[in-house]
């Protein structure tokens, strides 16, 4: 049991950073705007959230450097892609190779350090139930923040008006802009949340998963929040199934290999990716018709005044 | 009122909308020059002109999209300055997009709904656009996803959004361009009911009959400038026509000496389920399209045009090879290749994206249809030389009107595009030529263009399936009218037999006679 029990404590902690990162790009993606600069935006929010958290002492002013620090780097995308129309794809992956420059210069001076995690939650009673209770009542600020921020973006995106306006130009810019919605502006907001996403999630791992800075220690989760944006086909409950298969896969290959199973390790790696692939490709599969993506995804839009 | 002085006299009064001198100038392009409207409350203004000729520049700029570099405009004679649509939607003025302005992957509801400020609720404005799409006669369902409606049910959704903002001014580009006969009337009966309300309408149209019997008012436009202010019903269409060209349009003739010889295209009882749960079931479709002869069908859209001309072109196969037979070769289970090979052309309704590939150059969009039987790919690699030779014959034969001699397909306009797409198609001599709305959207110079080209491909000796909505093109062009509704495809009339109302009846779903209406083709 107890065993059990630490490995969703841990799948759940793996997950986050993801489900964070790839709900900001979903929201992006929705708008029309394909950013695959998520890498390097989380880099540079782990980088500044463990500078802002070792210099001032706290967690939260470490998370809300990483917000900021990744919502500046969007604003560069933003201003390249929207304001000088430039191709995103390209854009975006200079953004990424800038992102881990940035970050190792930045977090030169706190390699080696160490900060006290994120503190979990305890309430009395509930917290102290067994089994349950530290899984539901007992993880870090974040996790709930993540899920919070999944629902909020659900709602937001079906349920209100600016959240159509939103899906909108991410269907057909002429047409929202025919019909006088201004587009650029509302891409940079997206592109902006994307950022800030982005940039918390970075924060995540050297403040709660992690209590020290390395540089690269994103590991590629940006690409993977990514796929996961896509093999959900852009619905945010879709991205929860995603985010947290992939952190099970990802603990339980790692538990796995140290029961010694004789399968060779890099292929026990590879194994979150495998499955993660397959579930949400099957999943999109059984949607009938029509096209999931944002069908002015990645496109470049021009107003003619 | 309708007014028969020989030019229009202006009403008492202040104009609610004036246009004073607007220029539109790109670059050294001037798209529109010094143009001088008045509109007038409970009046339909129409405005006509060639493709090109500014209309839509024009409108863009009554409609905030876009800033005069000249001019000004007034609203009930004070000056009105734009900075973008919903300022305009805001002083009332309302406009009917000609290229949808929908959203493919969103709801009706919701497409409305972004039309309009939000300031009721979703539910409330569901409930209204119900309410209001029935009162004036074109149902909706609020629920569905635009990409699975037919061109004719977008436009409905444009139309029905547009009227929701209650206007005072009220913009419509090419409205009938998809509706039958019937639905035109509705149209115009809820058009003259707004006019009676007291709102100006701006009416945009090729159907030069429809702007006489409509409009009070007509403005005619060519490259830019305005022609004449005059009144439609003192007019003909060929004195309105002459005006919008700059000279004679020619009239469509079919040559005399037209051969019908041996079947060349047989659908022999075509059932196809749809691949969309949205779609139409075909039902035991059959016909049989002779050498020499030009077969139409009409119907409303979405009654299983677009499945026909699918399972046609082999874009659906279907289990049967015999359910298809191309010059006398069982075809239901070949490719749309092979099909090609045969002798068979197709030319689908939408322009961009079906027809051609828009960002591709027309060179490459004439090898994509001819790579397989024209000698434009040899040994596997491409002759460059020859795809430019077939742009430039279809550009010479046609009439294609382009800025360079080898452009993007998306950079024509809609009646040159589709001038090239025709044209790409009938040079390659087709046995059978299967067209889908072959002048949708498109002018009037243009489209006499494209039927005579239809009806000269008949002279030749090849079958032409035409499938529009335009019954004056049909019965301009074509020997035999069948009717589509549900699926079925009725027993064909001869064109002479065909009236708009016996073909009325049977798009919406009559028959002529009392018994159940047959599926099968006399052979």
């Amino acid at each position: 049991m107890a065993l059990v029990e630490a490995i969703i404590l841990s799948v759940l902690a793996a997950s986050t950073p993801l489900l964070l990162a790839a709900t900001g790009e979903l929201v992006t993606e929705r708008a029309g705007v394909l950013n695959l600069g998520v890498e390097g935006m989380m880099i540079v929010g782990a980088a500044c959230g463990f500078g802002g958290a070792w210099l001032s002492g706290s967690i939260i002013i470490g998370a809300l450097c990483g917000i900021v620090a990744g919502t500046l780097l969007s604003l560069i995308f933003a201003m390249m892609t929207l304001g000088l129309a430039v191709n995103q794809v390209a854009t975006g992956l200079a953004l990424t190779i800038l992102g881990i420059g940035l970050s190792g210069l930045i977090g030169a001076g706190f390699v080696g350090e160490r900060i006290a995690p994120a503190p979990h939650l305890h309430i009395p009673v509930l917290t102290d139930i067994p089994f349950v209770g530290r899984i539901l009542f007992g993880e870090d600020g974040f996790v709930y923040l993540s899920l919070a921020l999944v629902v909020a973006v659900w709602w937001f995106l079906y349920r209100t008006r600016a959240g159509l306006v939103l899906r909108a130009c991410g269907d057909n810019h002429l047409s929202a802009h025919a019909l006088g919605y201004p587009v650029l502006r509302i891409r940079m907001y997206a592109v902006m949340f994307g950022g800030a996403c982005a940039g918390l999630a970075g924060a995540y791992l050297p403040l709660a998963y992690t209590p020290f800075f390395i540089p690269g220690m994103t590991a590629g989760r940006g690409w993977i929040a990514l796929a996961l944006t896509v093999f959900a086909s852009w619905r945010p409950g879709w991205l929860v199934i995603g985010a947290y298969l992939f952190g099970a896969v990802t603990i339980l290959q790692l538990h796995a290999q140290g029961w010694g199973i004789g399968i060779p390790s890099q292929f026990m790696s590879s194994l979150p990716y495998l499955a993660t692939v397959i579930v949400l490709v099957l999943i999109s599969r059984a949607r009938t018709g029509g096209s999931t993506a944002p069908a002015a995804l990645g496109t470049v839009f021009v107003p003619d005044r | 009122m309708p007014d028969s002085t020989p030019a229009a006299q202006p009403p008492a009064g202040t104009p609610l909308l004036q246009t004073v001198g607007l220029t539109k100038r790109y670059g050294n392009f001037l798209a529109n020059e010094k143009i001088d409207i008045d509109i007038w409350p409970q009046q339909i203004h129409a405005l006509l002109g060639e493709n090109g000729a500014g209309k839509s520049t024009l409108v863009k700029t009554i409609y905030g999209l876009i800033q005069p570099s000249e001019g000004e405009m007034r609203w009930r004679g004070e000056k009105m300055v734009l900075s973008g649509p919903s300022e305009a939607r805001g002083r009332g003025i309302g406009m009917v997009f000609q290229h949808f302005s929908l959203f493919d992957n969103l709801t009706v509801a919701e497409n409305v709904a972004l039309g309009l400020d939000g300031k009721e609720s979703f539910k409330d404005m569901s409930a209204r656009l119900e309410q209001v799409s029935n009162v004036y006669g074109l149902p909706l369902d609020p629920k569905r996803e635009v990409w699975q409606l037919s061109v004719g049910e977008r436009q409905r959704i444009e139309i029905v959004r547009a009227l929701m903002q209650d206007p005072k001014f009220l913009i419509l580009d090419e409205p009938t361009a998809v509706l039958t006969p019937q639905e035109a009337d509705q149209l115009f009966t809820v058009l003259n009911r707004l006019k009676s309300e007291g709102r100006a309408i701006l009416y945009i149209s090729h159907k030069l009959e429809e702007v006489k019997r409509l409009c009070d008012t007509a403005t005619i436009l060519r490259g830019g400038k305005k022609v004449s202010t005059c009144n439609p019903k003192a007019e003909t269409a060929a004195s309105l026509a002459r005006m919008m060209v700059g000279s004679e349009i020619k009239q469509v003739k079919a040559a005399a000496n037209r051969r019908i010889t041996v079947p060349r295209l047989v659908v022999n009882d075509l059932n196809l389920a749809p691949d969309d749960p949205h779609g139409t079931r075909l039902e035991h479709i059959s016909l049989e399209l002779k050498g020499g002869e030009i077969l139409g069908i009409a119907g409303v859209a979405g009654n299983g045009q677009d499945e026909l001309f699918a399972a046609l072109s082999g874009e659906r196969l279907s289990q049967d090879p015999g359910t298809v037979v191309i010059e006398g070769i069982a075809a239901g289970h070949l490719s749309i290749t092979q099909r090609r090979k045969l002798g068979a052309a197709f030319v689908p309704e939408e322009r961009l994206g079906h027809g051609t590939a828009p960002r591709m150059k027309l060179s490459e969009n004439a090898l994509l249809t001819g790579h397989a039987a024209s000698g434009m790919v040899q040994h596997g690699f491409v002759n460059t030389a020859a795809t430019l030779k077939t742009v430039d014959r279809a550009t010479e034969t046609f009439d294609v009107r382009k800025a360079k001699r080898d452009p993007e397909a998306a950079s024509l306009s809609g009646g040159n595009l589709q001038k090239f797409i025709v044209g790409r198609e009938i040079l390659r001599n087709p046995a059978v030529l299967v067209v889908s709305q072959p002048t949708w959207g498109v002018d009037a110079g243009a489209a006499a263009v494209i039927r005579q080209a239809l009806l000269d491909l008949a002279t030749a000796g090849a079958a032409v399936l035409v499938t529009s909505q335009d019954l004056d093109e049909l019965a301009e062009i074509t020997d035999r009218i069948a009717v589509m509704f549900h699926g079925r495809l009725s027993e064909p009339l001869a064109t002479a037999d065909a009236s708009r109302e016996k073909l009325g009846l049977l798009m919406g779903g009559s028959s002529l006679d009392q018994k159940e209406a047959p599926h099968a083709v006399s052979a």
